[in-house]
């Protein structure tokens, strides 16, 4: 998942915070209000201002619109938050703060997926009483076509595919054989089995213990086939959730007003409590935050933090910080150093960037103190296994970096004098900042790094997203971040570091095209099994095998300070978005 | 042959510096130059521009030695400096202090000092070899399409009319980005230098129709003269007159113009480079710092005024030096 606009996959939230989760309301006699929980950070550990009043109306605000507002179609992190105000899906993330907030709950299916003996079939079972917008009931029939349509790529296009290649056998360039229902005869999927009308059996062509996790995606919201418009569904989908569309101008801005027809007893999740939502697209981010500090707007929904300016109004005035969280968003911050682009195809001349890297000023690039942890793991904090201590190329004193060993390496792959070399980044904002800083630091032992700067709209896709645009434009270094698309070894590792995972023709996640067998074995492994101790102790070895290549070299564990106008309730970070969980939001009327 | 001239009365008021009047001496006439350096140096705002431009020029050739005898680079980092909450330096004005005179960027600490003096530098080089390249295509192509008319007139002067009329920043953004994205080198040239010269030619390629209009109109009025037609019919041929008879003519107007024209290409390029497309870091460039200035100008102003200034400054003193110039140099009042 993308966590904005120009930064890619979604991350989950920051579960090795210690969770002393207070305030939750819940066992205090009923005549006792909730204790009221405020100050700096205090949603990201537990529901601020809790109330549980209903009425008045949330207005959000954002810097951009998101890719989709078709379930099927997003890739954004604060998209997929926004889409548990109209969507249900058939698991779903808790609504509880803390770690609480990474595990997935039973949304639409009355109860976790049971799978089989060796996670091929998984079965689910609906709740009653479910309906759409329109009064229709929801039946495992439009689950099944919802994540149908997903395999028409040509016209759904954009956001995550995994159902893809795990319900069907994908051929080696990746493409299945079933092409969706928009065909002639409306095709159906054979692997989805509808018994009755309240269950569903998905039946997998390899071993998958995070289905669940997969089901937690917006793309397994029902879709109506009858209502499906196709591309055009973005503009208007049907809703299951408790707010259904009044509106929506692209890029302008959108509104919601409560489905008649969702039952909160059928929802132990969503709390719904504003009668109307509205939602500001600003294209301006420094326009945002004004609205933000003068109260004309709630909640920034972006959740990528407030500008500089807004960020050292905040940090220097006390009666603001209170309003502010620096919540972690589970994203990791690293250059890939690529053993394709030579002289970094020998490991020594990779381990000497590495230790030449000014971490501290790296941090401060991206925006300082509040915006995050400097990391040597290339694992993140949230996923099982994280090894806050795992450092095994450590930056020196003070984190500014190890010159010492870096001439050292230097001297053994042959360039005792450095050598040149290309970074990728955005040429806009804090990439600019990062690349500064990364030159800088590699002037000090004699490595010169050029500038190979890319665009907005095209970096991920192509400038670095094939494996040949690299050695063509000799970058032997580029910026990236990554967040999980779901909270688990396989959901962290797979599209970074596998293999299999290498997309030769665009959009490609594994940049220095890693294809280490050991890596792949474990992933592998990753997938088949269910058993906690298992899954945490191999997420940390593929973390000591992947850190071993010397192919990546991370530096932050992300975090981002953000704004809440004192007049929300109820208002508390979601732990897989590591934004505020938008659906559990109160206005104060 | 004429009488000598006896200059007395009004015409002596409307022309004194038309002839000089030394005592017991005969009365001769002053050349176009010497009359436009008299009137400049009464110029009192154009000679304080003049001083700016001449220090600007020193600065930027000895910008090494500067920042050597300062003692601070325009590269390194001071991130101690730094206030690791908010950015911004410690103390008033962005840092100002002993050893940073004009304080430090936020976010990486680098010397303002240092950078602007490099960034004199950028702006100089880019703008004052534009504008060079802007006359050689403008004189070349416009004294063509004024001389011989014709076909070579209609061609030139329309292609100058679509130049023109091309939305110039757009398309020196689309065509930077082409480059950015380039292989590392380009005819030998690779990193800094390469991009200096690209931002030369595509500013200079988009002003030369600037001066190529008005180098065209003054040669269609200057081949009708006298002079002109006295040479063709002693037997010169059209590049004589074009080189000998006519050049030496136009170099009021060409002065005049190329030194208008420089603060306009020093704002190109630092509009250019505010929009990122322009040098590349670490190299220092006036227009970057600016765009980096403006998301935290709230709280540090001071890295806002800074570049802002030294643009200002730069602008202002070449265009009033180009006024005073204009001014000395019109021919309305000179024979």
């Amino acid at each position: 998942m993308i966590r904005h606009l120009s930064k890619m996959k979604l991350l989950a939230v920051a579960a090795a915070l210690p969770l002393a989760v207070t305030a939750c309301g819940g066992g205090s006699s009923p005549n006792t209000p909730p204790p009221k929980l405020t100050g700096y950070n205090a949603a990201t550990t537990g529901i601020v201002n809790a109330s549980n009043k209903p009425g008045g109306t949330l207005n959000l605000i954002s810097s951009g619109d998101c890719d989709s507002w078709d379930p099927a179609r997003t890739y954004y992190a604060f998209c997929w938050d926004m889409q548990r105000l109209f969507e249900r899906t058939l698991m779903a993330y808790a609504a509880a703060p803390g770690a609480a907030g990474t595990q997935v709950v039973p949304d639409l299916a009355s109860a976790p997926g049971t799978a089989n003996a060796d996670a091929t079939v998984w079965t689910y079972h609906l709740r009653s009483g479910i309906k759409f917008q329109t009064g229709a009931v929801i039946t495992s029939q439009d689950i099944k076509y919802a994540i149908e349509r997903i395999f028409a790529t040509t016209v759904i296009s954009g956001g995550p595919t995994y159902v893809i290649c795990l319900l069907t056998t994908c051929n080696a360039s990746g493409a299945s054989p079933y092409l969706g229902p928009y065909g002639a005869g409306h095709p159906s999927l054979s692997s989805i089995v509808t018994p009755d009308a309240n269950t569903i059996v998905f039946h997998l062509v390899k071993p998958y213990s995070d289905w669940n996790y997969i089901m937690a995606l917006p793309g397994s919201a029902p879709v109506p086939a009858a209502l499906d418009t196709g591309a055009k569904y973005a503009l208007k989908p049907v809703a299951s959730g408790p707010y259904e569309f009044v509106s929506y101008s692209p890029g302008k801005s959108a509104s919601w007003i409560r489905n008649p027809y969702w039952v909160r007893s059928t929802d132990p999740i969503r709390k719904a409590l504003p009668d109307a939502i509205s939602l500001l697209i600003d294209s301006n981010p420094a326009d945002v935050d004004s609205h933000l500090l003068a109260g004309t707007a709630d909640v920034d929904i972006g959740g990528t933090g407030v500008q500089s300016a807004a960020q050292a109004k905040i940090v220097t005035t006390p009666a603001l910080k209170a309003n502010a969280d620096d919540p972690t968003d589970n994203f990791v911050r690293y250059f890939t150093i690529d053993p394709t682009v030579p002289p970094l195809n020998n490991k020594a001349c990779r381990l000497a960037i590495m230790y030449a890297l000014n971490k501290s000023d790296l941090q401060l690039a991206r925006g300082g103190d509040y915006a995050g942890k400097i990391t040597g793991s290339m694992l993140a904090p949230n996923i099982a296994g994280f090894d806050s201590t795992f450092d095994p190329y450590p930056n020196g004193a003070g984190n500014t970096g190890d010159l010492a060993m870096a001439k050292q390496e230097l001297t053994a792959c042959g360039h005792p004098h450095g050598f040149s070399t290309h970074m990728a980044y955005i040429n806009e904002g804090k990439s600019v900042k990062v690349f500064n800083a990364a030159q800088q630091a590699l002037a000090r032992v004699g490595i010169t790094l050029l500038p190979g700067a890319g665009q907005a709209s095209s970096y991920y896709s192509t400038w670095v997203g094939t494996p040949a645009s690299i050695v063509q434009h000799n970058l032997g270094m580029t910026q990236y971040g990554w967040g999980a698309d779901f909270p688990t070894g396989v959901g962290w590792w797979y599209s970074i570091v596998d293999g299999q995972a290498i997309a030769v023709s665009g959009g490609n996640s594994n940049i220095p095209s890693l294809n280490d067998p050991i890596v792949n074995n474990d992933i592998n492994a990753l997938e088949k099994t269910t058993d906690p101790a298992t899954r945490a102790s191999l997420d940390h070895q593929i973390d000591v095998e992947v850190m071993n290549q010397a192919d990546f070299a991370p530096f932050l564990d992300e975090a981002d300070l953000t704004y809440r106008n004192p007049r929300v309730t109820d208002i508390y970070i979601q732990g897989s978005f590591g934004i505020y969980d938008f659906v559990s939001l109160g206005v104060v009327s | 042959m004429t009488a000598p001239l006896e200059v007395q009365g009004s015409a002596l008021e409307a022309q004194p510096e038309a002839v000089a009047i030394a005592e017991g001496h005969r009365i001769e006439g002053r050349s176009l130059g010497q009359i436009a350096w008299m009137r400049l140096k009464r110029d009192k705002v154009a000679l304080g521009g003049g001083v700016i431009v001449v220090c600007l020029v020193i600065v930027a050739v000895l910008a090494p030695v500067i920042t050597a005898l300062d003692g601070q680079s325009p590269y390194a980092f001071h991130t101690a400096l730094l206030s690791r909450d908010t950015l911004v330096p410690f103390g008033h004005f962005g840092g100002i202090s002993g050893t940073h005179l004009l304080g430090v960027e936020p976010t990486s600490g680098r010397d303002i000092f240092a950078r602007i003096v490099y960034g004199a530098r950028v702006s100089l080089i880019v703008a004052l070899g534009s504008t060079l390249l802007a006359v050689v295509i403008g004189v070349f192509f416009g004294g063509i399409a004024g001389f011989f008319g014709g076909i070579a007139d209609t061609f030139i002067a329309r292609t100058m009319d679509l130049l023109l009329s091309i939305p110039q920043l757009l398309f020196a953004i689309a065509l930077l980005v082409i480059i950015q994205a380039a292989p590392g080198s380009f005819i030998g040239l690779s990193g800094s230098t390469l991009h200096i010269v690209v931002l030369i030619f595509v500013i200079g390629g988009f002003s030369g129709p600037y001066i190529g209009r008005i180098i065209r109109g003054q040669v269609l009025s200057l081949r009708e003269k006298e002079f002109v037609e006295a040479a063709r019919s002693m037997g010169a041929r059209s590049p004589h007159i074009l080189l000998r008879q006519l050049l030496p003519n136009l170099w009021a107007p060409i002065l005049v113009y190329s030194t208008l024209l420089i603060p306009t290409n020093i704002l190109s390029e630092a509009a250019l480079s505010y929009l990122g497309v322009g040098v590349q870091p670490p190299t220092a460039s006036w227009g970057q710092m600016l765009s980096d200035a403006t998301s935290i100008y709230q709280v540090d102003p001071a890295y806002m005024l800074v570049p802002g200034l030294a643009i200002f400054i730069t602008v202002m003193a070449f265009n009033l030096f180009g006024d005073g110039l204009r001014d000395a140099l019109d021919p309305r009042t000179i024979r």
